[in-house]
């Protein structure tokens, strides 16, 4: 199967993450969006490593998950040290990150 | 030409909608609780697709980390800030919600016109050749990352460690006032007394009275009535407390009768 179709919806979520990004007010939601957009570059990379017939795009998307849990697990305590001094996670509330 | 439908394309029809469907549903749903889910539903039809792709190995890494470990974590978070807090639909920026999906359109249209318009038409090579040179897909991944790789492998590794010190170092809480010591107790305890009249000893006990001693019984004053302090503001606040006056009523009726067949007998 030809990977066009692959890379359109690698697109589609891509976006959908960028708007959400852009639309949400919720920290957390926000963030989610961030990890559906590197799960669609890892889409179009795992896509990618099948039309070229490589296995380095599969060993990119790996190196992209490990980066990811690690950025989730710094990411999440900072909404939560966030959350302890203003009691929201809206990114609205958090104009300046010392009370 | 005959059409030839495969499974990867069945595969791919089917879980590739359902993944937009939970982006949609990440950035529509108001509750972050019914997002998050439709985000797993994302992960998970992103899983199949890999499988769809010939990459096994991340179509488990995906469920395992991603949908196991990383939506399961934002889930704890959620409900550790608060499960049933919606997102507020007031509109901080003028129009920001409309603008913000004309851009999205506009990165759509850059992205499928601009960069993939010089793609079409690629036929896939596969990778049955790169599989089969390690024996495997898994066997094949583990000769790039512990070879070619092994640099950012090892880097990799640093990282998570950093990471896991630093959510360490953001999730201590420091005092912002030192702990008060018992000098410190003691001194607030008598001055309480001495403005307030404050009791400074300890609480008194709960009632023991002959067919109650739990803690729901309160303790009576040697007038007859009831010492507030004797039992748990919670119990009060939930209304469990025995009515120790009227036990103590029924007490003093059977001294009473006791006390007249004394007498009776004196006489």
């Amino acid at each position: 199967m030809s990977p066009d179709y692959y890379l359109i919806l690698a697109a589609i979520l891509f976006t959908l993450g960028t708007v959400g990004v852009m639309v949400r007010r919720n920290a957390l939601v926000a963030f989610m969006s961030i990890e559906l957009m590197l799960n669609a570059a890892n889409l179009a990379m795992v896509a990618f490593s099948l039309a070229r017939g490589g296995l380095d795009g599969q060993v990119a998307t790996f190196f992209v998950m490990v980066v990811a849990a690690a950025e989730v697990v710094i990411g999440l305590s900072i909404i939560i040290v966030i959350y302890r001094t203003r009691r929201s996670t809206s990114m609205d509330a958090a104009s300046l990150l010392k009370l | 030409m005959i059409p030839l439908i495969t499974g990867a394309e069945i595969t791919f029809w089917i879980a590739g909608p359902l993944a937009v469907l939970g982006g949609i549903g990440l950035i529509a749903f108001r509750k972050a609780v019914y997002a998050a889910l439709s985000m797993a539903l994302t992960m998970i039809n992103i899983a199949v697709l890999y499988a769809s792709l010939d990459a096994m190995f991340l179509t488990f890494v995906q469920i395992i980390v991603y949908t196991g470990a990383i939506m399961m974590l934002f889930l704890f978070v959620l409900m550790l800030v608060g499960v049933d807090t919606p997102d507020s639909l007031v509109e901080t920026l003028r129009g920001q919600r409309v603008a913000a999906t004309l851009a999205g359109i506009g990165i759509l249209g850059l992205i499928i016109f601009g960069i993939g318009g010089a793609l079409t038409g690629v036929a896939p090579v596969g990778l049955e050749q790169a599989n089969a040179q390690y024996g495997g897909n898994i066997e094949g991944l583990s000769a790039l990352i512990f070879n070619r790789y092994v640099f950012a492998f090892e880097l990799t590794s640093a990282l998570l460690i950093t990471a896991a010190v630093g959510a360490m170092v953001l999730g201590q809480r420091s005092r912002v006032h030192s702990r008060p010591t018992q000098k410190e107790l003691s001194q607030e305890r008598l001055r309480a007394y001495a403005e307030e009249g404050a009791h400074p000893g300890s609480l008194p006990n709960s009632g023991v009275l002959a067919r109650h001693n739990s803690i729901a019984t309160p303790g009576l004053l040697p007038d007859g009535t009831v010492s507030e302090h004797s039992v748990s503001e919670t119990l009060a606040a939930r209304g469990v407390i025995v009515d120790a006056p009227a036990l103590s009523r029924a007490t003093a009726q059977v001294f009473e009768s006791v006390d007249s067949t004394i007498g009776e007998e004196d006489e």
